[in-house]
């Protein structure tokens, strides 16, 4: 029979190891380091469409991940939709910056895409991009290539 | 003929009466009881500490195996299936996501619920058989208190604990396979995993799952145990059934909370 401390031993190097394990999925499996939540501001934007866009999908800006879209609601009165940003706080954008919603890839996940304006000016949170660019939605692309080839084909005749 | 067909739903009311309903009353009776006197299990944590022995120590090695072969199992059958479609990076996700989501959980259950599980329900199965249960009362020890407590408490500290170590060796095994035998990249095997697992979304709702089937595994073996019948046939039968309602339970309670966690965004 085992004494107590040989038990309390291994129990100890039990909880560490399980302890451990939960850190290492956090950490390296999650990557719960980097991405600090606390320090953000909040910007707004409206889209026409936003086709297959996610809450905390990342806001990248020239390809860098500057932070999460936080909320996406629906504007009944201009009938759009209305996402939240919230940008890490180390990285501002002037006040004419762009949005446009881009997908990673052919087939990936949907991001918003900034693109950083001239204004001395930079923004605050609460702050609305004016300018935005909608999701590429497929049906519409086929549709307007369809309109395209038939208007070919009507002037050649 | 109509008595017969009168009797024989008698019969089947008496069974399902007397094998479900009545258990599970029982059952819920005894979870409260057992909330109730768990105060020595934790003022006096020795017991409990030797019960995570016996519960959680000795559960690591088949845990840890089965996670690392579950993991370079899901290596090479995800890089198979993901090479197709010219994803083979994405095969950290899959890797981390099943494990940490769903497999890590379950099958670490699964295992805990065979493993030890029926070891609980079989030494308080025999206790209950020769009469030390019995012997406790008569001196005046709690048998809830002393032996039930810390084997229900011990089994709701461990699983969590092999849950975590299953995942992670898992994704360890992921890797051995995918970056190591077959050359995915591994920097897009990392990093498209850390971009792909959320902590809240997917590690602390894999963590509450686990220690759900905890909760779910050591109920059902003390419960087992101490309603087991106190003959040999009777002790056998709890432990059989220790372990067919622990994995039913896991796989129903898994779909519940899978349908609430991850209904989509």
């Amino acid at each position: 029979m085992m004494t107590r401390k040989e038990l309390d031993l291994w129990v100890g190097i039990f909880a560490v190891a399980g302890i451990g394990a939960m850190l290492f999925l956090s950490l390296k499996v999650a990557n719960l380091a980097s991405f600090t939540s606390a320090d953000t501001y909040q910007i707004n934007a409206k889209f026409e469409n936003i086709g297959g866009l996610k809450i905390r999908a990342p806001v990248k800006s020239a390809g860098v991940v500057v932070g999460r879209v936080g909320d996406i609601r629906f504007d009944n009165e201009s009938f759009e939709a209305v996402v939240s940003m919230n940008i890490d706080s180390r990285f501002q954008f002037p006040k004419d910056s762009s949005a446009k919603i881009l997908t990673s890839g052919l087939l990936g996940e949907q991001y918003i895409g900034i693109t950083a304006g001239g204004d001395s000016v930079n923004m605050k949170g609460g702050d609305t991009l004016k300018l935005t660019q909608s999701a590429v939605v497929l049906e519409n692309l086929i549709g307007q290539f369809l309109y395209n080839k038939a208007a070919e084909g009507d002037g050649k005749k | 003929m109509i008595s017969r067909v009168l009797e024989l739903m008698r019969a089947l009311g008496a069974r399902i009466v007397n094998n479900w309903v009545w258990r599970l009353g029982f059952g819920c009776r005894f979870l409260w009881l057992t909330l109730k006197e768990s105060g020595p299990s934790f003022r006096r944590f020795h017991l409990t500490i030797r019960e995570i022995y016996f519960a959680g120590v000795l559960s690591l090695v088949i845990i840890l195996v089965s996670g690392l072969f579950v993991g370079m199992v899901l290596g090479l059958q995800g890089y198979d299936t993901l090479v197709r479609y010219g994803s083979a990076e994405a095969l950290g996700v899959l890797v981390s996501l099943s494990l940490v989501r769903e497999l890590g959980p379950v099958v670490a259950g699964l295992l805990f619920a065979s493993r030890a599980g029926s070891a609980i329900t079989a030494e308080i199965g025999l206790m209950k058989a020769t009469e030390q249960l019995s012997a406790m009362e008569m001196m005046a020890v709690d048998p809830i208190a002393r032996v039930v407590a810390p084997r229900f408490w011990a089994g709701v500290i461990s699983m969590p604990l092999l849950a975590a170590l299953f995942s992670a060796m898992g994704v360890f095994g992921g890797y051995l396979v995918g970056v190591r035998l077959i050359g995915v990249d591994e920097g897009s095997f990392w990093s498209q995993m850390q971009a792909a697992v959320d902590f809240r979304e997917d590690i602390v709702n894999g963590l509450i799952k686990s220690f759900v089937f905890g909760v779910a595994v050591s109920w059902i073996a003390v419960f087992e145990g101490y309603d087991a019948p106190p003959t040999a046939e009777g002790v056998s039968g709890a432990t059989t059934r220790t372990v067919v309602t622990s994995s039913l339970a896991i796989l129903a309670l898994d779909f519940v909370m899978t349908a609430l966690m991850f209904r989509g965004l």
